[in-house]
């Protein structure tokens, strides 16, 4: 038998009579939304990575202390990626009257791969901020040198100056203002100079054992680096490692990270809301459907004939309804997205079509998984409803029917969320929510039709529509309560998100710090200070020591031979300090913070650190410093907000055990735009003292910010359109019955008014219960997501469930109103005729 | 004065018409329709299926609009009114039978009952329903729900709804064509027993013969036009 085509030509039927509008129409407003969330948030996670992989100069790195092999940048371009190199080393340069120890970086053609390397326009004492800086577009000539502004300070040089570099003579022909690779870890920020790499060999400089660093930088399409990465993943030597933005920059990581999963989180969310509008369309398409199935059955259709039948029957449906939701959702991302280039700066790049194929299997997912299950209970239709048409089918039917939907949902949530943990809280909440809601809502619709005798006039009948369409009061309330609790959720910790970015990085964070101040400059340093009125910052001590010995075992790189972030750890010297104030951004997580008067030689260590270098609490841990031995136990773990930018120590003791060493301090303070030549003066008053200028990475931090805030916010209006479905495919489920009320109440002499209170009531009961439902949902789940998936402090808000049950409330009655407006209007006569 | 306004039809339609389009010609279902009513007549509109009984019925009630003509309604021209002043003017002196009954489902035997005098604001609500379902002999089935009761029960109910408001007039269409034969002649004894017992001028459609015969005039209609 050919079902296609007969299933085709019901489906035709269906749609010229008008009775796929309320199917259709959520299916198409419930895929439109998710493929646009979907399309624009793949837009904006390029974006982002491509703005985030500016500051690392490529989209990944390569790195090496030996000469990296031939082979990855052959496979890099076998992969039609663009490759260029960098070398890294320290060494001095001078000119005729003094020399630096610089950082000297070989480049090769194309460097950087992503962003721009700025030079100065004119003499620096006239710039004001970075924006006249000019983009070089281009690398140092071979025999010529760039230079940074510490450089040319300290050395004094003028455009066309020779300086010595190892055993070549290059000349200075820039002035380098912000490089893209320009690192935050301050403190191996040193003065810098930019060369070709054609001249590398001639400086003499390179040889076995020098601290080199070799980098391979490597750039392209999304799908195309992640196999390199994967590729090379499987090539590094001990010696080498992968850095991409995320390895390379921790608040950069955190940010990218959060905003990914939040983007996901309302992906997911606008599919738990198309679930809940196609589960609440079906009712009605099976009431509508029950007659034809009846008189099917009694003229001697199998049941097996009519599970094809409607199995071909929502396949098609599904995939013209997909189809036609994708390209709407297509075409509203790029409106969305031509809107805010207007914001934002980078121009957003083309999404993949990954979105596109995602919605088409989520559509059919959904309709076969939601809409499916209750049709095929048409099967079991009794041909007696020929006859009696007041028999229908029983509940217990159509909620099992559900079950298959809510496998099929669970399934999509894990393989969407790309994130087990989170696919499987979500998935976890919401059959949890679904689950006790319903037993909630039964009960409480039992317990509130009891009552119903003793309430007067609309309540009566508010009551008694919902006791009497109990099981689908329930969906209702259910998938009504659901929508709004995504919603909530989404709310909650948008904002949450949004408020820790902002609090993690204010508007006047320091962006500028001060390395290597004597003892003997502070005082002088805080009257520059006063004399500019900007508030004297916190000045902290330094002093540096090599890790020798862990609980009185001599410790070597070598022990660390499998760790190669281990190994760099112990081979440097660490930066201790002194305080008896634990960092506002630092909280103990381990042991406790020292007593004001405390003299035990003990210390408190970073989490990270202490995991790196394999350390607990009451470890005793010895510091080469300067030749002399200190020794000092761990009283505390600490966890540290590495996001903030703050100055931060790995390890600090009290005051009192390490003043005799040499010591130099470090600071951080905000300096506003308009504030520079503060920083040319200061280079000047203290030349020793080295200015390091975040304020770039900051800006360019708060941006990226700002814009996933943005995106973020956009997103979310989208994942409203999408509750808005649900409260329309609610609404409408019961259409057909508020019609043949009508007409009854109108025949019956009731006023338009008198329906509406009738109608109203039930609406206020259905969105107080939903309400009530999604406040307590949105608080639970809320929290479980921001504190086991997000990672932040989660902030109980308890306007949460006023917010809710209102807003539950309001929308339920003003959509059931606006919704049931042609019910209250149409003809009775018309309707009682077509029904009797 | 006071006989002069007795003598008044309760019913009165001056030229009614119908007509609907189907696609692209214009069907007449009821055409120049002039009639009446006195209080306490009862009149049965008797027709062929598609004679245009029901849409008349319909247009009497006002609950659907005439393409010309007019309808007055115990002296007054109802499609002068809007729609919600019809209603009350139907909550006040109409009352309805239905084929199928259109009872609503979400309510139980007495709250059907009950509906009508709760859009009308009237007192002692519940025992006015009680004594009417009482009346009609179901006494026992107060809370049920219409899936509950059989056809009979059913249309028991629909009368009894229909004469909570105690109506001047009772409109019934075919209240009897759902039902067996012998389970219609105890609806049609109630029906009658109770227009009696209340007063009311009733008007109802039908082809069953037996029924019409019982009224005190018969109105036939042919192709939407009276034949007599």
């Amino acid at each position: 038998m050919n079902y296609f085509k007969i299933s085709y030509r019901m489906l035709c039927r269906d749609w010229r009579a008008g009775e796929l509008n309320v199917l259709i129409l959520a299916l198409i407003i419930a895929i439109s939304g998710l493929t646009t969330v979907a399309f624009f948030a793949d837009r904006v996670e390029l974006a982002l990575a491509r703005e985030s992989n500016q500051l690392l100069g490529a989209d990944l790195l390569v790195i090496s202390n030996q000469p990296l092999p031939e082979h990855y940048a052959d496979k890099a371009l076998e992969l039609e990626l663009i490759v260029s190199s960098v070398t890294k080393f320290p060494s001095m340069i001078s000119n005729s009257d003094s020399s630096l120890l610089t950082e000297i970086k070989a480049v090769t053609e194309g460097y950087p791969l992503r962003g721009n390397v700025y030079l100065m326009d004119g003499p620096p004492e006239k710039l004001v901020g970075p924006s006249k800086a000019q983009s070089a577009g281009k690398i140092p000539q071979p025999g010529t040198i760039w230079v940074d502004e510490k450089v040319r300070m300290q050395l004094n040089l003028n455009k066309g100056d020779s300086v010595d570099v190892g055993a070549v003579q290059l000349v200075v022909t820039e002035f380098i203002e912000r490089e893209p690779d320009y690192s935050v870890g301050f403190i191996n920020m040193g003065p810098r100079v930019m060369i070709n790499a054609a001249d590398l060999m001639a400086t003499d400089l390179i040889h076995q054992g020098s601290r080199i660093s070799y980098n391979l930088l490597v750039a392209g399409e999304v799908k195309k680096v992640q196999q390199f990465r994967d590729w090379a993943k499987s090539q590094l030597t001990k010696a080498q490692r992968i850095e991409g933005i995320r390895d390379a920059r921790p608040e950069i990581k955190a940010a990218l990270e959060r905003a990914e999963k939040f983007l996901n989180l309302a992906a997911l969310a606008s599919v738990v809301l198309a679930a809940a509008a196609i589960a609440l369309a079906v009712r009605r398409f099976t009431q509508r459907h029950l007659d034809a199935c009846a008189v099917m059955r009694s003229f001697g259709a199998s049941q097996k004939y009519l599970l094809n039948l409607y199995l071909y029957y929502f396949v098609i449906l599904g995939v013209v309804a997909s189809g036609v939701g994708c390209i709407i959702g297509f075409v509203a991302q790029e409106i969305l997205a031509h809107w805010l280039t207007g914001i934002v700066d980078t121009a957003l790049p083309w999404p993949s079509w990954l979105p596109a194929f995602q919605g088409l299997l989520v559509g059919l997912v959904l309709l076969v998984g939601f809409a499916l299950p209750p049709v095929l209970n048409l099967r079991s239709v009794p041909a007696l409803r020929v006859l009696r048409r007041d028999i229908g089918l029983s509940n217990a039917h159509s909620i099992s029917g559900y079950l298959l939907g809510l496998v099929a949902l669970s399934l999509l949530f894990i393989w969407k969320a790309q994130d087990f943990k989170l696919g499987l809280f979500v998935v976890g909440g919401f059959i949890a929510a679904i689950a006790v809601f319903s037993c909630l809502g039964w009960l409480l619709i039992k317990i509130l039709s009891s009552l119903r005798h003793q309430a007067g006039g609309v309540w009566r009948y508010g009551l008694a529509s919902i006791r009497r369409r109990a099981a689908s009061s329930v969906l209702q309330a259910v998938a009504l309560g659901l929508g709004l609790m995504a919603l909530l959720v989404l709310t909650l910790i948008q904002e949450d998100l949004i408020n820790d970015w902002h609090a993690s990085l204010p508007p006047r964070a320091p962006n500028h710090f001060l390395v290597n101040i004597q003892p003997n400059q502070l005082e002088s340093l805080e009257e520059f200070f006063q004399h500019h009125k900007i508030q004297s910052p916190v000045m902290h001590p330094m002093v540096r020591g090599r890790l020798i010995k862990i609980n009185g075992k001599k410790v070597s790189p070598k022990d660390y031979a499998d760790d190669l972030h281990a190994e760099r750890h112990i081979r440097r010297e660490f930066n201790l300090s002194w305080t008896n104030k634990i960092n506002a951004d630092n909280e103990i997580i381990q042991g406790k913070w020292w007593d004001n008067d405390t003299t035990d030689a003990v210390i408190s260590i970073e989490e990270g650190i202490a995991k790196t270098i394999r350390v607990k609490l009451g470890d005793e841990l010895t510091y080469d410093i300067a030749g002399n031995h200190f020794s000092a136990k761990i009283a505390s773990i600490r966890k540290v907000d590495w996001d903030s930018f703050r100055v931060n120590f790995f390890v600090v003791v009290p005051p009192g055990l390490l003043e005799d060493y040499p010591a130099n301090y470090i600071t951080s303070f905000y300096l506003s735009p308009a504030e520079i030549s503060v920083v040319h003066e200061l280079v000047r008053a203290f030349p020793n003292i080295l200015v390091v200028d975040v304020a770039i990475v900051i800006n360019q931090v708060q941006q990226m910010i700002r814009q996933v805030s943005q995106a973020i916010e956009f997103v979310f209006l989208f994942t409203i359109l999408a509750g808005f479905a649900v409260l329309y495919a609610a609404i409408a489920s019961t259409q057909d019955e508020r019609i043949y009320e009508a007409a009854i109440f109108r025949a019956l002499g009731a006023k338009k008014e008198q329906l509406s209170r009738a109608w109203a009531a039930e609406f206020v009961i259905l969105g107080g219960l939903a309400g009530l439902f999604a406040s307590a949902g949105a608080t639970l789940l809320g929290y479980v997501i921001s504190k086991h998936v997000l990672h932040f402090d989660y902030t109980f808000n308890p306007w949460i469930w006023l917010i809710g049950t209102v807003v539950g409330i309001i929308g339920v009655s003003v959509a059931g109103l606006l919704g049931t407006r042609s019910a209250i209007s149409s003809p009775p006569l018309l309707t009682l005729r077509k029904i009797g | 004065m006071l006989d002069d306004f007795v003598e008044q039809p309760i019913l009165r339609t001056d030229s009614l018409t119908k007509r609907v389009n189907t696609g692209n010609e214009q069907l007449t279902i009821l055409q120049d329709i002039n009639l009446e009513v006195n209080a306490g007549e009862a009149v049965a509109i008797v027709g062929a299926s598609g004679s245009g009984k029901s849409t008349l019925l319909g247009l009497l009630a006002g609950l659907d609009l005439p393409t010309i003509g007019k309808v007055h309604l115990d002296n007054i021209d109802i499609f002068t009114l809007d729609e919600d002043s019809r209603a009350a003017l139907r909550g006040r002196i109409l009352g309805f039978v239905f084929q199928s009954f259109q009872l609503l489902p979400a309510l139980t035997a007495i709250e059907n009952v009950m509906l009508p005098l709760e859009l009308t604001a009237a007192s002692d609500i519940e025992a006015v329903a009680r004594r009417l379902l009482d009346r009609v002999g179901l006494e026992k089935r107060l809370h049920h729900y219409p899936k509950q009761l059989s056809g009979g029960e059913q249309q028991r109910v629909a009368i009894a709804r229909a004469f909570a408001t105690d109506p001047k007039l009772l409109l019934a269409d075919e209240p009897t064509g759902n039902l067996d034969s012998a389970t219609g002649i105890q609806i049609i004894e109630l029906m009658f027993e109770l227009n009696r017992e209340h007063g009311t001028t009733l008007v109802l459609v039908t082809h069953d013969e037996a029924l019409s015969r019982r009224c005190s005039r018969q109105i036939r209609l042919a192709d939407g036009k009276l034949v007599q």
